[in-house]
């Protein structure tokens, strides 16, 4: 089975955001990066559905030389090659699905796996984007995966349930947190990784659709109310819970 | 110029996103001079689209086939491209819901037009729609504008009012497309309801829990107080990973990203990724016993103090207030 997986290199969740001198990004110093947590996810179910089956399962990242330390950290839980497309140009989500569906094209997989958003721009558009640029089916938010014999059964999430859904391969997977719980790479993994291969490829500009006019920091709230210390600010807390903010 | 509101409903009933959704296009709308046109698309959805009328929708186009009951990634975005198409549509609005995420990346594609996903804000600038969205897990909040010429956004839920209904009619039109059963990949085949709870991204009241509560048994009391509310029950990340809570109730960067008009915070101290999950909360409550625990920075309210002696008299209270 030819599996790919489509990883982003994002500054991890403890990222104090600071604006940088433009106004319209993060100020990257002292950001440290992370494999995108839900494209982990992803690589974990790759790496599963390598193993129910045989085959080789490919990452794929677009940035710059930075993105192969994401690249490494997924070679190191144990997928078999990485592919690193370089373009440092701003780009959106549309560009950033282009360039992945070009290579996708190019490398016909049996099936696609992403996470369902990077939590940098929390775009969640490149699975969805990427499948219609291949005229491949979807399946968005997945909280499992059963494949078998070219077909797919997938439970998504939605609004007070789940969605069971059913498709034949080729397919776009986002991955959904729950979908699996990733493996920490082994020592040997980590050692094996130093040896696999990272293919470079450039690929061409596309500049964005969505233009960011300014980005900000949310404005701080108003000091709330300290009610009190114990169980008989209750009375007071309902009180301004009722009168004041009238939510109840 | 012609705004187009999709309008979500499921088992032929308007989600409330859908009069959030059309409320919202109405005043880019008004701003830009445009006329609204709401869109729905469903097995029987014809009885109910004249409801969008009294949200703003001038005239509301109902795509209606059996078959399209169940929603189909690649067959909703055939149709609502099409429409949009047939309409000549420039800017598009779509929930940020579950089925508005998965739909709307499709249809940018069809309509090569940039998307902006999760919007908490819209206005007009310039003579063209510009947006507010969340960045870094609500961390930046991002001004965009769109520069291809079919421009598409989509609205979180629970943050734009849909306000009341007046007393508006809208002008309803039957559309076909021809789907044919290419059309309907990755199909639904069922629909799993979370056996009755109430879902954290559709609730008004969440009642959250957090590590400070000890063990799993302890969420009894704050699954007692959500019943007193008729509030869901949220759950921090570290609660979700020890395996207390399922991961649906998960609230925060790698959880779910709600907008309660009140969110009762419990033995949870406020990190960054799970503030991130409900900041845009109309109210907050905080109770820890922690005085400076990060969530107290973001509550409107706060108790500091033991939560297994708070909650359980909140529920009293509540109980003798509200007269249960």
């Amino acid at each position: 089975m030819k599996i790919l997986v489509f990883v982003n290199h994002v500054p991890d969740t403890e990222t104090k955001v600071k604006i940088s001198a433009d106004g319209k990004t993060i100020d990257p110093a002292g950001v440290n990066y992370m494999l995108n947590p839900y494209d982990e996810i992803a690589v974990e179910e790759g790496l599963k559905l390598r193993e129910k089956s045989t085959g080789e399962v490919v990452v794929v990242s677009l940035g710059t030389d930075a993105n192969k330390e994401t690249l490494r950290k997924a070679l190191a839980m144990g997928c078999d090659k990485a592919v690193a497309l370089k373009d440092s140009s701003p780009r959106d989500s549309f560009g950033v699905a282009r360039a992945l569906a070009d290579y996708a094209k190019e490398y016909s997989p049996d099936i696609i796996l992403c996470g369902k958003q990077s939590i940098d721009y929390d775009d969640a558009q490149v699975g969805g984007m990427v499948a219609e640029m291949l005229g491949l089916p979807s399946i968005s938010v997945v909280v499992k995966l059963d494949v078998a014999d070219g077909a797919i059964v997938a439970e998504r999430e939605i609004e007070g349930g789940h969605e069971i859904v059913h498709s034949k391969l080729p397919a776009v997977i986002s991955a959904q947190k729950g979908l699996n719980q990733p493996r920490y790479p082994s020592l040997k993994g980590i050692m094996d990784a130093k040896r696999k291969p990272i293919e470079e490829r450039v690929v061409a500009a596309i500049p964005p659709r969505v233009e960011v006019l300014a980005m900000k920091k949310p404005s701080p709230k108003p000091p709330g109310k300290i009610v009190g210390t114990d169980a008989s600010a209750i009375p007071e807390l309902v009180r301004l819970l009722h009168e004041e903010a009238k939510v109840i | 110029m012609k705004i187009i509101a999709f309008a979500e409903q499921r088992n032929n009933q308007f989600k409330k996103t859908a009069f959030e959704v059309v409320r919202a296009a109405k005043t880019i709308a008004d701003g830009l001079s445009a006329e609204l046109v709401g869109v729905v698309i469903g097995g029987n959805v014809s009885p109910i689209a004249g409801e969008l009328g009294k949200y703003g929708a001038s005239r509301v186009i109902v795509v209606e086939d059996s078959r399209l009951q169940h929603y189909s990634t690649t067959a909703y975005a055939k149709v609502l491209a099409e429409v949009a198409q047939q309409e000549s549509g420039q800017v598009i609005f779509l929930p940020a819901s579950s089925l508005g995420k998965d739909l709307a990346p499709r249809v940018a594609v069809k309509l090569n037009a940039g998307l902006a996903t999760d919007c908490t804000a819209v206005r007009v600038e310039n003579g063209e729609c510009v947006a507010t969205r969340p960045v870094y897990a609500g961390k930046g909040l991002a001004d965009v504008r769109i520069t291809s010429p079919v421009k598409i956004f989509s609205l979180r839920p629970n943050v734009f009012s849909a306000g009341a209904p007046s007393g508006g009619t809208a002008t309803i039109e039957g559309k076909n497309v021809v789907l044919t059963e290419a059309d309907f990949t990755a199909a639904v085949k069922e629909v799993k309801a979370s056996g009755g709870k109430k879902d954290v991204a559709e609730a008004d009241i969440i009642v959250s829990g957090g590590r400070g509560l000890k063990g799993p048994e302890h969420f009894a009391m704050i699954e007692e107080l959500a019943s007193t509310l008729k509030a869901a029950v949220g759950a921090s990340r570290a609660v979700v990973d020890a395996g207390w809570r399922p991961h649906e109730e998960q609230v925060g960067q790698t959880g779910k990203t709600v907008a309660p008009t009140l969110y009762i915070a419990v033995a949870i101290s406020g990190a960054v990724q799970h503030l991130a999950g409900m900041s845009s909360s109309k109210y907050i409550v905080a109770i820890n016993k922690d005085k400076d625990a990060p969530i107290f920075s973001i509550a409107d309210y706060g108790i500091v103090g033991d939560a297994f002696e708070i909650v359980p008299a909140f529920s009293a209270e509540l109980k003798k207030v509200l007269g249960k």
